[in-house]
């Protein structure tokens, strides 16, 4: 294992980030803070609670999860994206390095960051609501794992793309929908019963579900079929960029 | 010396179908600083490419210090530098921290004093801090090039490093390259400028076609293929060459003012003075005696059109 590889990669990555640390800080806040001020205080004040949870409190997993899924792939998928962009992909391809060590130097890089992100949302939502995690160590790992398998999206993203319109197009398309639709601000007991099952097949609810149910205890789906959804989820992206590195899909001609 | 880089005979076709090498073949010494020759779209960009595991290899065989490019790909990678063609460099990293991640990337240790030294070496070092994009092209270039040798690398191809670099410039970079040399790196160096390859290397590989056409010490190249020619200038222009003369097999200009005498440098008896006295038995008055010799850009000039003829 080089070692020092993954150092590099990832302190250089994370190098990145830090020049960008006050955007980085201020976006999501803001975007909190104005969720909160129009979910939850305009409109939430009008609700009644959702399964014994204040609608304020209800809607803040959905709200980390949202931001901590698109973050996760706009940063992993730019991390890989802008090397393949300015041609220092080159330095990459000649190093003695194999694809896990790249995979864990880009991709830990990218969920660090969005970590950070989901904890700055976190700190944010305690201004607004008042917050009892009932499992914290649970809401650690599923915060965790959501950042980790979403960047190992993003890094599959950031390596198919051919410009930066397609860059842009997975998160826009597929992610942001099915984020909305995953049971956000809702509970998906909320919706009639067919389009509860059509929800079954969108892969964001078991992750929502699973982490509102460290905050309050209460879920749509069982936390294990949870679990074992976003741990497949992990495998197959894992799966596919080993696949990359195999046979050099789009990155080595 | 023995053998570092061995390649025999490599294929590389493109997914496009485009057959950039077709059965390249070459052994390139320690220690050595060899000039890879061709025009453009020869494939000496493919060849490093390959080498250095960018590109994949369609079939044949690639060795680094006895070990297959492909099986012993940690120990052959850690052993190479590459120096891209095209300025390829994060821009709004420092130089510094550009380089520590080339050397991290290659799997060696921290050395601060070690990267102080590479960029004293290419007169970067007060540039250490400043961010890539607020330096100019041939100091980027040369920022490539410390990227390259950060890891210590025993071998190191240069990939037209001059292509865009002023005269001066260029002449400094010569000076880093043999001064590597010295310190046992072996340079493998692509380039466009045959007074490049002619100042510099040890030993001349042309390339064109995708194969290798010919491989020669650059001093034994020159003194082979070289031609070295006397022009006298008449005092008066003749009509034609005098019947005495017939044995030198001279060529009168077209003006009649002018004699040319082509010679082979490594012969025993070049001719001259017979020529010199037989002119003057003749009655022709000379104006001025030049002489001329063929360089390397001829020479590859030659080889190129006779393989594409």
């Amino acid at each position: 294992m080089n070692f020092q590889a993954i150092a590099a990669i990832y302190t250089f990555e994370m190098a990145r980030f830090f020049r960008t640390l006050k955007q980085s800080f201020i976006s999501p806040v803001l975007s909190t803070s104005l969720y909160f001020v129009v979910f939850g205080t305009a409109i939430g004040s009008r609700m009644e609670a959702v399964d014994g949870v204040d609608y304020g409190a209800f809607i803040v997993p959905g709200l980390i999860m949202l931001s901590v899924m698109t973050q996760s792939i706009s940063n992993a998928s730019f991390g890989i994206y802008f090397p393949k962009f300015i041609g220092t992909i080159y330095e990459l391809l000649s190093a003695p390095v194999n694809f896990l060590e790249i995979v864990i130097g880009y991709v830990g890089a990218a969920a660090t960051k969005s970590l950070f992100i989901g904890l700055v949302i976190l700190g944010t939502a305690y201004l607004f609501v008042d917050l009892d995690i009932q499992h914290p160590i649970a809401m650690m790992s599923f915060l965790l794992l959501t950042c980790l398998s979403f960047s190992l999206l993003g890094f599959i993203i950031g390596i198919w793309a051919g410009n930066f319109e397609q860059l842009n197009l997975v998160p826009m398309l597929v992610v942001t929908p099915l984020v909305f639709l995953g049971g956000s601000f809702y509970s998906i007991s909320m919706l009639p019963e067919f389009w509860q099952t059509v929800t079954l097949f969108n892969p964001v609810v078991y992750l929502i579900s699973g982490f509102r149910w460290a905050f309050f205890g209460t879920a749509d789906v069982a936390i294990g079929i949870s679990l074992g959804a976003i741990g497949l989820f992990t495998l197959a992206c894992m799966g596919f960029i080993w696949w990359i590195f195999k046979t050099g899909w789009r990155i080595r001609s | 010396m023995s053998v570092i880089v061995s390649v025999q005979n490599v294929r590389k076709t493109y997914d496009g179908g485009f057959e950039a090498l077709t059965g390249a073949s070459l052994d390139i010494q320690e220690g050595e600083i060899i000039a890879l020759l061709g025009p453009n779209g020869a494939g000496k960009t493919t060849l490093i490419s390959t080498i250095c595991g960018i590109s994949s290899l369609t079939s044949g065989n690639i060795t680094v210090a006895g070990m297959d490019i492909a099986r012993d790909y940690r120990k052959v990678r850690a052993m190479i530098g590459l120096v891209p063609q095209e300025i390829a460099l994060e821009p709004f990293e420092t130089v510094i921290n550009s380089v520590r991640f080339s050397r991290g990337l290659f799997g060696r240790a921290k050395n601060e004093a070690y990267l102080d030294e590479i960029l004293k070496t290419l007169s970067l070092f007060d540039k250490k801090e400043a961010k890539v994009m607020a330096l100019s092209g041939g100091m980027k270039r040369r920022v490539l090039i410390a990227k390259a040798l950060a890891h210590e690398p025993k071998v190191l191809f240069l990939d037209e490093p001059t292509a865009g670099v002023d005269v001066e410039l260029r002449k400094d970079m010569w000076n880093t390259v043999a001064k590597l040399k010295g310190q046992g790196v072996t340079i493998i160096l692509t380039t466009h400028y045959i007074e490049e390859a002619e100042a510099i290397a040890d030993r001349i590989a042309v390339i064109n076609g995708g194969e290798i056409l010919l491989v020669e010490d650059k001093a034994a190249l020159m003194a082979r293929m070289g031609k070295k020619q006397i022009r006298i200038e008449l005092l008066e222009p003749v009509q034609e060459i005098p019947a005495k003369l017939a044995p030198y097999g001279l060529e009168l200009a077209p003006d009649g003012a002018g004699l040319t005498y082509a010679y082979d440098i490594n012969a025993e008896r070049t001719g001259i003075t017979g020529l010199l006295n037989d002119l003057q038995a003749a009655g022709l008055q000379m104006r001025d005696v030049q002489t001329q010799q063929s360089s390397l850009e001829d020479i590859f000039v030659d080889l190129v059109q006779e393989d594409g003829a």
